[in-house]
């Protein structure tokens, strides 16, 4: 099996390389610096491992996972991460405290061959992503990936966000960005006092709005800065007044 | 248990004096009305004798009970019972004394005078207990206010020992991940790596507070930060420290530059993918001695919050707690440039 490490640190890098070299089943096929080099590798290697630090320049790893479709098994390498290391303890997906020793580099393997041969290593990840949220940090941003580039939005740049089928596309100072994500995600992960979920399909940012118009019987209008109109529904006009304190 | 007044000898002599005085121009009041010395004597020595015996009682019952603020009447009431006591004590002894038809003319201006000596029994006990209740209210106040100074005294302390602590996990870890690969490959580098983080961590748990650095000792210590920083970081970091030889012999707290570097370095090094240049220097300016450090960061992915983050946040307290100033700490942003400075009074 294929593996890539992702970590910016050249020596925890080649820690991971040395301990690597007693599992030959698994070939390492690159190293990346950082998240960018991380998800051009894996779509180039399409690796069925990666080794990744959390902590990592302009992307962290929890965002550049979000950036993967079809993310490969994970084992995180990581020194000192408080709010991940509570996810990890309730799921399966291994992760490694920096620095570890080769024993415990060991037993990773071994509990990823055994999650490989029945299978569960992906459905896992996917059940720590959701539950590891976002750290305060990280809810100040939203990394989103357009044809090959990859951006970065502030949440404050956001002007609303709409629903459009499996993915919400994000309204933005810099654009529109699709991300494959629900409305629920980001109700649960926006700041509650800046983004208020006006209706079933749309979110918006307070700070923008300029008006609200009444529209049709008992729905109103948004109208933000950017001059977009964002419907408001019967019960998110409740809840816009009251974030509103109006 | 608060002092006596009595125990003060400023206070004591001043109180023998005034006694002295007193029983003198009592003795002479007496001789006024055409008695003789010795009857005024005598009359004077009981009477103020007695009344030294009640000045005492009213220290003592007030040095261990002070009565609060509403209960000052009390006071009242003990003058004069004390006054009552005094001079029935004093008239019967007196009359004891100069019993006889002998000193019939005394006795009859003794038991005449009854009513004027408790008035001024009262004035003279009521005086001194308004100066016990104040020497021992004060005490307590002072007693109160030295508490209230300890107490903030040791929390500021605390604060700033624990602000000074504020190591970060992630340093320490990933530099021991870093030597434990060193091991493997360059065990010598591993040696020196070991030697190079427990100097600085030596160096991080050494200082107290009041115990300023030299200038000197503080860049060494960073050096001995940065060695290990680019052990870590590779060819990715490096820093440039430009330093006024004038500077070095200069003084400051301990471990203030470091967390500014640590600063600089995670804002730098966490906010872009290419090298990272740390600048940093050490001027004197306008007598204080200024530190400036500037490295590169994008205003367009950094989120606004970052830069006030644990950081510096945590050295513009150390500042104040230090100073009492809250513009020691400067930041400001141009270019892509994040630049830090700080001012450190001197003398």
């Amino acid at each position: 099996m294929n593996a890539i490490i992702i970590d910016d640190e050249p020596l925890a890098r080649s820690i991971i390389r040395e301990y690597l070299q007693f599992h030959p089943q698994i070939q390492l096929v690159a190293e990346c610096n950082d998240g960018f080099e991380g998800v051009k590798a894996i779509q180039q290697f399409q690796p069925d491992l990666i080794f990744l630090d959390i902590q990592m320049p302009k992307i962290n790893g929890f965002e550049m996972l979000e950036l993967i479709e079809l993310p490969p098994a994970v084992i995180f390498t990581t020194a000192f991460d408080e709010y991940a290391i509570k996810a990890f303890e309730s799921h399966a997906v291994d992760y490694l405290l920096k620095p570890f020793s080769r024993e415990r580099f060991d037993k990773s393997m071994n509990k990823l061959m055994q999650q490989e041969n029945s299978g569960t290593s992906k459905a896992n990840l996917n059940s720590l992503l959701n539950a590891t949220g976002r750290t305060p940090a990280e809810q100040q941003r939203v990394v989103v990936r357009l044809s090959g580039k990859i951006s970065i939005i502030p949440v404050n740049d956001i002007h609303y966000l709409e629903a459009a089928d499996d993915y919400v596309k994000i309204h933005s100072k810099a654009g529109s960005f699709l991300k494959n994500k629900t409305m629920g995600h980001f109700e649960s992960v926006l700041d509650k006092d800046q983004f208020v979920r006006t209706h079933r399909s749309y979110m918006v940012n307070i700070t923008e709005i300029t008006r609200i118009d009444p529209y049709e019987k008992e729905n109103h209008l948004a109208i933000l800065r950017s001059g977009a109109r964002v419907p408001v529904s019967k019960t998110g006009y409740v809840k816009l007044k009251s974030v509103l304190g109006l | 248990m608060a002092r006596s007044p009595i125990s003060v000898s400023k206070f004591r002599n001043a109180f023998i004096g005034w006694w002295v005085v007193w029983a003198i121009l009592h003795g002479l009041l007496i001789y006024s009305y055409g008695f003789p010395s010795d009857i005024s004597a005598t009359d004077s020595f009981v009477t103020n004798s007695i009344l030294l015996g009640a000045y005492w009682m009213v220290n003592n019952i007030l040095r261990f009970y002070l009565p609060n603020k509403d209960r000052y009447w009390y006071l009242l009431f003990l003058s004069i019972f004390l006054a009552l006591l005094v001079t029935a004590l004093s008239n019967a002894l007196l009359s004891f004394i100069f019993k006889g038809s002998l000193h019939s003319v005394y006795l009859l201006f003794l038991s005449n005078s009854f009513w004027l000596r408790l008035g001024i029994g009262f004035l003279l006990i009521g005086c001194m207990t308004i100066i016990c209740v104040l020497w021992y209210t004060q005490g307590e106040d002072q007693e109160n206010r030295q508490r209230k100074e300890d107490a903030q005294k040791l929390s500021k302390e605390a604060e700033l020992y624990k602000l000074r602590q504020q190591l970060q996990p992630h340093f320490l870890f990933n530099s021991l991940n870093s030597i434990s690969a060193l091991i493997g490959t360059q065990p010598e580098q591993a040696r020196k790596m070991i030697y190079q983080l427990s100097d600085f961590l030596r160096a991080t748990l050494r200082k107290e507070e009041e115990q300023w650095v030299k200038m000197e000792e503080e860049l060494q210590i960073l050096e001995l930060y940065l060695d290990i920083e680019k052990v870590r970081f590779g060819h990715r970091l490096s820093a440039i420290i430009e330093k006024d030889e004038s500077c070095l012999q200069m003084n400051l707290p301990p471990m203030l530059l470091q967390p500014v570097m640590e600063n600089a370095i995670k804002f730098g090094l966490y906010d872009t993918t290419d090298a990272v240049t740390i600048y940093m220097s050490v001027f004197k300016e306008n007598g204080y001695l200024k530190v400036v450090v500037k490295n590169p960061f994008d205003l367009e992915t950094s989120s606004p919050r970052q830069g006030t983050g644990f950081g510096l946040s945590s050295i513009k307290r150390r500042l104040y707690l230090l100073f009492a100033r809250n513009d020691l700490l400067e930041t400001e942003v141009a270019d892509h440039i994040f630049t830090t400075t700080i001012k450190i009074p001197q003398g």
